[in-house]
């Protein structure tokens, strides 16, 4: 099965980090991405700017309508994201806790959906 | 028969989930099978061996199902698993046997996983490891049956689109999750031993569910401390059951129940579990099975070691610090020394103002302040607890002191401060 590991983690924590704390993060993940690159389980992951940068869109109507800021206000913001492969929840559960943000965030996990059609 | 089929339900149904690797499949197919032997058996006798003729009923039952289903191809997989141990039945039923503890094992882990609301877990636990239909399940937690059934189905429908496994978890999850397995049999005791709403103070059902849950539990993971302590908490409190309520349905405060009532049986098993569960770790569940089993061994309420006991909440209240067992310790407390001290420990609660809502504080107030005779103190007290109380017999008891307390008092309109 193929699992989404969404990081969420408060914005304001991550910009008040010392460029050292920064710098060790950004290895952690590294050797993290490494490690799950090398099992096979990982199907893609990426970082994002922070939410100040987002961007949301509605069509209303037939109307576009374009908003500055994320879809809602939330204490801990979506960082990033890893598109896993495991063999099932436990599986991703045992990856998604090794996750450098686990420790002072939330990973939430959803499974991806499946379908049979083979001419989709 | 009823009694074989409950006990036998579990087991197939967890052997069935490991051939399927499908729980709403492998859910209806049981349940066929022991309809078909329910209709069958009567006439038939019921055969040498009525799991291994279940089993193998609902592994049929299987195969023709996922041979009929459309996306035969997709299934192909999950029928190889299947149709050897139909070639080969007797080898195939000798490696079941094998694996059924297991089998269960790997059940009770998945109906209980995290990723499942608490109130799933409890009801997907009791059908699927208890044996318990969905209108029992409905009737036992004072909700509609279609409520449940949905409750149920959702609960499977998630355990499927998530790919919660059926399978032991992994060391690093396992403290978590046996945790969380104790948890939910715990909560499906307390449920039954003191219902939190209705007429009924006591739903022995989900007490005797419990029970037997927790030695599943136990011989599964004998080694476990929390395991243990669990089984011998519930044990040593419904040793109690028959001492509880008079023939009335009220309630009998440990103080005048009838020790000759005790179950003996369970105490002692209780007590062993206990010593067991201790040596193995000091956990949540074997501090209070330890707190139960000084009651236990004292030969009345008055010999009782309340010293041992508010020392034992104390460790307890490290542990877990809730709101709950500081009362407890403050009442037991109260016993040890005088009410006085228990009345202090009382109000360092009650500014704390997390029981505000709950009859317990004002009900533990209210006895203290009897013993001390404060009796119109005691019946404002009283007067209070009854405006939260949730349970018929909790609610006459309370009356009954209420009523006591306002005669001692000499008049019927208490002061209101205590």
């Amino acid at each position: 099965m193929q699992y989404l590991l969404m990081i969420y983690e408060n914005e304001s924590n991550q910009a008040a980090r010392t460029p050292q704390d920064q710098g060790q993060i950004m290895q952690a993940y590294m050797g993290f991405t490494q490690s799950i690159i090398q099992s096979g389980n990982f199907k893609a992951g990426d970082a994002l700017h922070p939410t100040a940068t987002a961007t949301s869109v509605r069509v209303k109507n037939g109307d576009i309508i374009t908003t500055d800021g994320p879809f809602a206000e939330t204490t801990e913001q979506l960082g990033g994201y890893y598109l896993v492969e495991a063999k099932d929840l436990d599986e991703a559960i045992a990856i998604a806790a090794r996750i450098p943000t686990a420790t002072h965030g939330t990973i939430e996990i959803r499974p991806v959906m499946v379908f049979d059609n083979p001419t989709m | 028969m009823d009694a074989l089929f409950r006990a036998e339900w579990g087991r197939v149904l967890a052997t069935l989930v490991r051939v399927t690797g499908d729980f709403q499949l492998a859910e209806e197919v049981t349940q066929e099978a022991f309809a078909a032997a329910w209709q069958q058996w009567p006439h038939a006798g019921v055969p040498d061996q009525p799991r291994a003729w279940l089993t193998r009923t609902a592994r049929n039952k299987a195969i023709d199902r996922i041979r009929r289903r459309a996306n035969f191809r997709v299934k192909q997989d999950q029928l190889r698993d299947l149709v050897p141990s139909q070639v080969a039945p007797p080898s195939a039923e000798a490696l079941m046997d094998q694996h059924i503890p297991d089998d269960r094992l790997r059940l009770v882990f998945t109906c209980c996983h995290p990723a499942l609301k608490m109130e799933a877990r409890v009801a997907l636990t009791l059908r699927a490891l208890g044996g318990l239909t969905t209108e029992e399940i409905a009737r036992a937690f004072l909700v509609p049956k279609p409520t449940m059934a949905q409750r149920l189905v959702r609960a499977q429908q998630k355990i499927t689109n998530a790919g919660i496994p059926y399978a032991v978890p992994p060391p690093e999850q396992l403290p978590e999750r046996v945790a969380g397995v104790c948890a939910v049999v715990y909560l499906v005791f307390n449920e039954g031993y003191s219902a939190t709403g209705g007429q009924e103070l006591v739903r022995g059902e989900l007490c005797d569910e419990a029970l037997s849950l927790g030695r599943v539990l136990a011989a599964l993971l004998p080694e476990d401390p929390r395991v243990l302590g669990l089984l011998a908490l519930m044990l040593l409190h419904d040793s109690r059951r028959a001492a509880r309520l008079d023939s009335a349905g009220d309630i009998v405060l440990l103080e005048h129940q009838d020790r000759a009532l005790w179950d003996w049986d369970r105490i002692g098993e209780g007590l062993e579990l206990t010593e067991r569960s201790l040596h193995a770790g000091t956990t949540t569940y074997g501090i209070q099975a330890a707190i139960t089993a000084v009651h236990a061994r004292s030969a009345s309420y008055a010999d009782t070691a309340w010293d041992e006991i508010a020392a034992l909440y104390t460790v307890l209240l490290e542990r877990q610090p809730s709101p709950i067992v500081a009362l407890n310790r403050a009442v037991a407390v109260a016993m040890a020394t005088d009410a006085t001290q228990g009345l202090l420990l009382l109000d360092g609660l009650a500014a704390t103002g997390t029981l505000a809502t709950h009859h317990l504080l004002p009900a533990a107030r209210g006895d203290m302040l009897r013993r001390l005779g404060r009796w119109r103190d005691a019946a404002a007290a009283f007067g209070r607890a009854l405006a939260l109380v949730r349970t018929d017999p909790e609610r006459r008891f309370l009356q009954r002191r209420l009523i006591e307390a306002q005669q001692r008092a000499g008049g019927t309109d208490p002061t209101p401060n205590g």
